[in-house]
């Protein structure tokens, strides 16, 4: 929305003020004011009135003029014009030799074969409107020579306020309400809004007029004949097109005047088209033109002004075609209404149709607002067109009021709340001037919230702190940190895990995190020839790509690693992610936080990549849980995951995760070289294991005895079962040291290291037990190596 | 006997100066002083001489054995340091200028972040909280003095679940549930309440290099007995300058959020121009960082906190634009992008 200074200084004094500062301080303490500032005017000099003393067609043109103008200056000055209204006895505005509009200078220069000592001016080339039909007629009896600024107020100063910004102050849609906070600003008095006295019409009759639905709060009207003034004055012109307006006719310009003014949105309609206003709402959806000429869908949503059954416009959002004001209108009615402001809202999302009237409704005018309105609208149509006559008393219907609000609070409340000392005589007069009455008895405030507050916006204590401060101003505050007792802060589990997870894989393991998105990628996953199951969806997503959540993280990073797949021959990346496990029993989605790892290599084997991925995640829950994990093999109907060596990971029993290798058919999409692995752990599971900690054993004095021993054996799983089974406390590691194939089939060799901490182990105690260690395998068929 | 003597001395004089290395001086001591050596076999020789001569002779012959052993000590010696010098010089000089591979893992830098901004509160005494993606609309919206058919869920434009829930739009979802779960310390014990949770938010919104449907915020709240609007600036002052590590000005200008009264936006120092105005800051010399404010009391109350005798401060960063700012990312997608060309170079930022 601009907002125009002089505009506002019909309303308070800003004389000796820096006005650009008072916008500054406007922008910190009330609503954000948009960077630039136009100095409406700045670059326009030299232009004076001036009459037209002759007109003579140009010998060869048929467009351009030889005129002869009096500028006030005691001669007659030359001038080629190609406008087509000039004509003799004519006023206009004239830019003078050394005169500047704009960029452009004015300077005697050969036009068609004649030289031309000045231009006159069209209101577009001034910069007052975008009308550059002909040159500007001004008014006979202006006195030629004066300086046009003098006449018409071309200076001005205009800036905008972000509309987000105002979305919770219904009053500051208007001038007057912005001519408030620069008063309380600027600690200067507001000047009350020059009216008319309504009651003067009591005795006319009144207008046929009814609100048949609570969506309308309040509707004023009054009838009005005799208008006969076309073109609204040069001022009310230039304060519209400044403001962002285009000037249309006299009366339509007076109402879009007023809602600048007042934010108070008014309607005029013809008379004889609207008898009987009715206020209501359709039960059967029908067709209504608006009188911007478009067709549009009302449902029984929608409130309408209607003339008895016949709808005449969408309340508070735009009138008619049928029922607009025509050349012929001799009577008119003046709507001046409050509906209900989410009714508004809803309706102009509705019909895709947002208007100034719709944009003010929905953020909760005040009622109260509606007949000084009115009586407004009065002054200014009588001040510039004498003849008019009302022909109605004021009709007024006030449905529904706002609750009046009172708020008390202490001193001790402000100081509590803004942590500075604001003294009781600067809270009185911060909120007297903003329109708050204040009753202060010692420490103890009452405040009457003004009307134009109380619909929405002012109902709480809280609010009144804001009043306060921000006219106190957020600069000037003594900033200081809180006094509060001491006591150990316990870190959150969950999120110290998440960092050790992340600097082991960074660190340790030199994988990249990366970050995704929480739904599946349709297409990209249909590229790499991925399915996934049912899930959750959204609702609205406006990308068609995005539909369904995941339920796992694993085919997101298969298409990470696709983008990636040229970034060097090996690499790992890994992310701690949300996936959406379907719904659970109270329609609630089962969302797990998950840690993804994927691996992917050129150069090395499927086999080698697996080990590797199986390091790291063992080491990590080592560091965390100092836990270690078992494998077991699972099954997977999951297209983009190979059958084979898919496993559980298990800690403490409990499957926390599963490991495993990518699908041929879709690695082939990846890449046809590379290996693919992966492992998605559930973070949930992996941070309630719990800590076995660091057991520390002090290491053996004694030498220890390594026994190699080689089984004939497809997996160690057996060999490690059995030496659990054996259970000696002298075996203190056990490892494989060698695999290898040959005729006889897959042989394992194991070295056993075997210690006494207080003792040194003669060789048959230990023999004993790998004999038995043979017995064991033996008996369940794994024979030693020949 | 004195003249077979003088003719080894030649020869050995003769030998030595020859001598090319330790194997060739080695040969040189054992022909001389060997068991079967020339010096030796003198020796032995000296049996047919009268005891007047042994005497005479066996001096000289062991003058001569001496100076032998002590020629061929000092050209070990000398052998040696011309190895060692050999050596040296056959050392190559190692070419330095060689690039180094510097290539390992890296973190995403919305975690850098999101560790500087969390370590600044860890040490004023925050807790790091944590919180689901998918909520309710009780927890992003009501629970936050959002009522239905509020301007406010306009303004944001949310990601709806077929099972009626949605992805939060804002961290400030949490804010409820850390309000219960803190306020009987707060209540009891008389604790404030002090929590930064950052979090992974939604808007459904289409995305260029400015605007992204995925992104980072980190929420901050505070409640205690009298917790202020100075409080909060110092906080925000504060964290900003440590995060930044450098002299931050923040000002406040009054903003709109349902969730908290007064509400503000806050502005910091452009950082780039130092607050001349330049073109990232639209040259007004500030730019727009976090909103922030007093936490409105019905969102209090809805926390089981009664705000007539607590009030407190929350704030919601844009982290996702902080990391942007610090590590001057242009492309808001390159972030969620995961390519690894632009993620590998955040290798570290403590």
């Amino acid at each position: 929305m601009f907002i125009s200074i002089n505009w506002i200084k019909d309303f308070v004094d800003l004389s000796g003020l820096d006005i650009d500062e008072l916008i500054h301080k406007f922008s910190l303490s009330t609503a954000e004011v948009e960077n630039e500032i136009f100095y409406k005017g700045s670059d326009v000099s030299g232009v004076v009135v001036a009459e037209i003393k002759s007109v003579e067609n140009h010998p060869e043109s048929k467009k351009l003029h030889l005129l002869k103008v009096d500028a006030g200056d005691g001669k007659l000055t030359d001038v080629v014009c190609g406008a087509p209204n000039v004509k003799v006895g004519m006023k206009t505005a004239f830019a003078k030799v050394g005169a500047r509009l704009g960029e452009i200078e004015i300077t005697p220069r050969e036009l068609a074969g004649y030289t031309s000592c000045g231009m006159c001016c069209s209101e577009k080339e001034i910069g007052i409107s975008d009308d550059h039909s002909g040159i500007m007629e001004l008014d006979e009896s202006l006195v030629n020579g004066t300086d046009i600024k003098d006449v018409m107020e071309i200076d001005d100063i205009v800036f905008e306020v972000d509309n987000k910004s105002l979305t919770n102050r219904p009053d500051l849609w208007g001038h007057y309400g912005i001519a408030r906070e620069f008063a309380a600003l600027a600690g200067r008095p507001l000047k009350p809004l020059d009216t008319v006295d309504l009651t003067e019409y009591k005795d006319l009759p009144k207008v046929d007029m009814k609100i048949e639905d609570p969506l309308c709060y309040r509707y004023s009207c009054l009838q009005f004949e005799n208008i006969t003034r076309k073109i609204s004055p040069a001022n009310m012109r230039i304060r519209l097109f400044y403001c962002g307006m285009r000037a249309i006719n006299f009366l339509a310009d007076l109402t879009n005047y007023l809602m600048l003014e007042m934010g108070q949105p008014m309607h005029a309609f013809d008379s004889r088209k609207v008898e009987k206003i009715r206020i209501k709402r359709f039960e059967a959806p029908f067709e209504f033109q608006t009188l911007d000429g478009v067709e549009r869908h009302i449902d029984e949503n929608t409130l309408m002004i209607c003339n008895d059954n016949t709808p005449v416009a969408i309340a508070g959002i735009m009138g008619g075609l049928d029922s607009e004001i025509v050349e012929d209108t001799s009577s008119l009615t003046l709507e001046s209404a409050t509906f209900d402001a989410v009714s508004i809202r809803k309706s102009s999302a509705r019909l895709s149709h947002r208007t100034d009237a719709s944009m003010r409704y929905e953020k909760s005018l005040d009622p109260e607002m509606t007949v000084t309105a009115v009586a407004r609208f009065v002054k200014l149509l009588s001040d510039f067109d004498g003849g008019v006559k009302v022909t109605s008393s004021l009709t007024d219907e006030y449905a529904k009021k706002f609750d009046k609000v009172t708020l008390s609070f202490d001193k001790r409340f402000v100081d509590r709340y803004t942590g500075i000392e604001i003294d009781n005589e600067t809270i009185v007069k911060t909120l007297t001037a903003l329109g708050f009455k204040v009753t202060l008895d010692g420490d103890d405030f009452t405040v009457d919230v003004p009307s134009w507050r109380a619909t929405k916006d002012v109902t709480l204590k809280a609010d009144i702190i804001e009043e306060i401060t921000r006219i106190y101003g957020y600069d000037n505050f003594d900033v200081h940190t809180a006094a509060a007792p001491l006591y150990p802060v316990r870190p959150f589990a969950e999120k110290s895990i998440e960092d050790k997870i992340k600097d082991i894989l960074v660190k340790e393991f030199s994988l990249h995190e990366v970050h995704s998105y929480i739904w599946e990628y349709s297409d990209e996953y249909k590229k790499l020839g991925i399915v996934t199951e049912p899930n959750v969806k959204l609702l609205n997503a406006t990308n068609p790509n995005i539909e369904t959540i995941r339920k796992s993280m694993i085919p997101t990073q298969l298409c990470q690693i696709k983008t990636n797949s040229s970034y060097a021959p090996s690499f790992g990346i890994f992310e701690i992610g949300r996936t959406v496990d379907g719904i659970d029993e109270n329609n609630l989605c089962r969302e797990h936080k998950k840690l993804a790892v994927t691996l992917f290599s050129k150069t090395e084997t499927t086999e080698t990549l697996y080990f590797k991925l199986i390091r790291m995640i063992s080491v990590a829950v080592d560091d965390i849980k100092h836990k270690s994990l078992s494998f077991t093999a699972k099954e997977t109907g999951l297209n983009y995951i190979h059958p084979k060596n898919f496993n559980a990971i298990v800690c403490d029993g409990k499957e926390i995760g599963e490991i495993g290798v990518v699908h041929p058919e879709v690695l082939k999409n990846i890449d046809k070289k590379a290996n693919v692995v992966f492992l998605e752990v559930d973070m949930k599971d992996l941070v309630e294991t719990e800590n076995a900690g660091i057991k520390y054993a002090e290491a053996s004095k004694y030498p220890s005895i390594e026994v190699d021993v080689t089984f004939v054996a497809d997996t160690f799983r057996p060999i490690k079962e059995a030496i659990a089974l054996i259970n000696s406390e002298l075996v203190k590691k056990t490892s494989v040291v060698d695999t290898y194939n040959d005729a006889n089939g897959k042989s394992i060799t194991i070295r056993i290291v075997f210690s006494h901490p207080e003792r040194t182990l003669v060789k048959d105690e230990v023999m004993a037990i790998v004999n038995e260690l043979i017995a064991k395998l033996e008996s369940k068929g794994i024979k030693l190596k020949a | 006997m004195s003249e077979q003597i003088e003719l080894l001395r030649k020869k050995f004089e003769e030998s030595i100066s020859q001598v090319r290395d330790a194997s060739e001086l080695e040969t040189l001591r054992v022909n001389f002083l060997g068991k079967s050596g020339f010096v030796t076999t003198l020796l032995k020789g000296m049996g047919k001489l009268s005891p007047d001569e042994k005497k005479k002779m066996g001096q000289v012959i062991n003058t001569f054995k001496t100076s032998v052993a002590d020629a061929i000590g000092k050209k070990a010696e000398e052998l040696h340091e011309l190895a060692v010098k050999k050596e040296i010089e056959m050392t190559p000089e190692f070419d330095v200028s060689v690039p180094t591979d510097l290539s390992r893992g890296s973190y995403h830098p919305i975690t850098l972040v999101q560790r500087q901004c969390e370590n600044v509160f860890k040490s004023m005494g925050f807790t790091v909280e944590d919180y689901s993606e998918v909520v309710t609309d009780y927890e992003c919206f009501e629970s936050l003095n959002i009522p239905k058919f509020h301007p406010a869920r306009d303004m944001q434009d949310t990601y709806y679940l077929t099972n009626g829930q949605l992805l939060k739009s804002q961290t400030s979802a949490a804010q409820n549930a850390i309000y219960r779960k803190y306020k009987d310390q707060l209540i009891n014990e008389g604790k404030p309440i002090k929590a930064v949770f950052p979090g992974r938010c939604f808007r459904n919104e289409s995305t260029d290099a400015c605007h992204e449907n995925t992104f980072f915020q980190m929420e901050g709240v505070m409640v205690g007995k009298d917790i202020s609007i100075s409080n909060l600036i110092f906080f925000m002052k504060t964290m900003l300058s440590e995060v930044f590590q450098r002299d931050i000005k923040v000002r406040l200008r009054p903003g709109f959020f349902p969730f908290v009264e007064p509400g503000f936006e806050l502005d910091i120092n452009c950082l780039i121009c130092g607050g001349e105005g330049c073109p990232s800051c639209k040259h007004s010399g500030w730019l727009e960082l976090c909103p922030c404010g007093m936490i409105h009391p019905n969102v209090l109350r809805e926390g089981g906190i009664d705000p007539d005798e607590y009030t407190g401060f929350a704030f919601g960063l844009g982290l996702t634009r902080l990391a942007m700012m610090k590590y001057g990312v242009k492309d808001i997608r390159d972030l969620n992008s995961g390519a690894l060309v632009n993620l590998e170079q955040f290798t570290d930022d403590e």
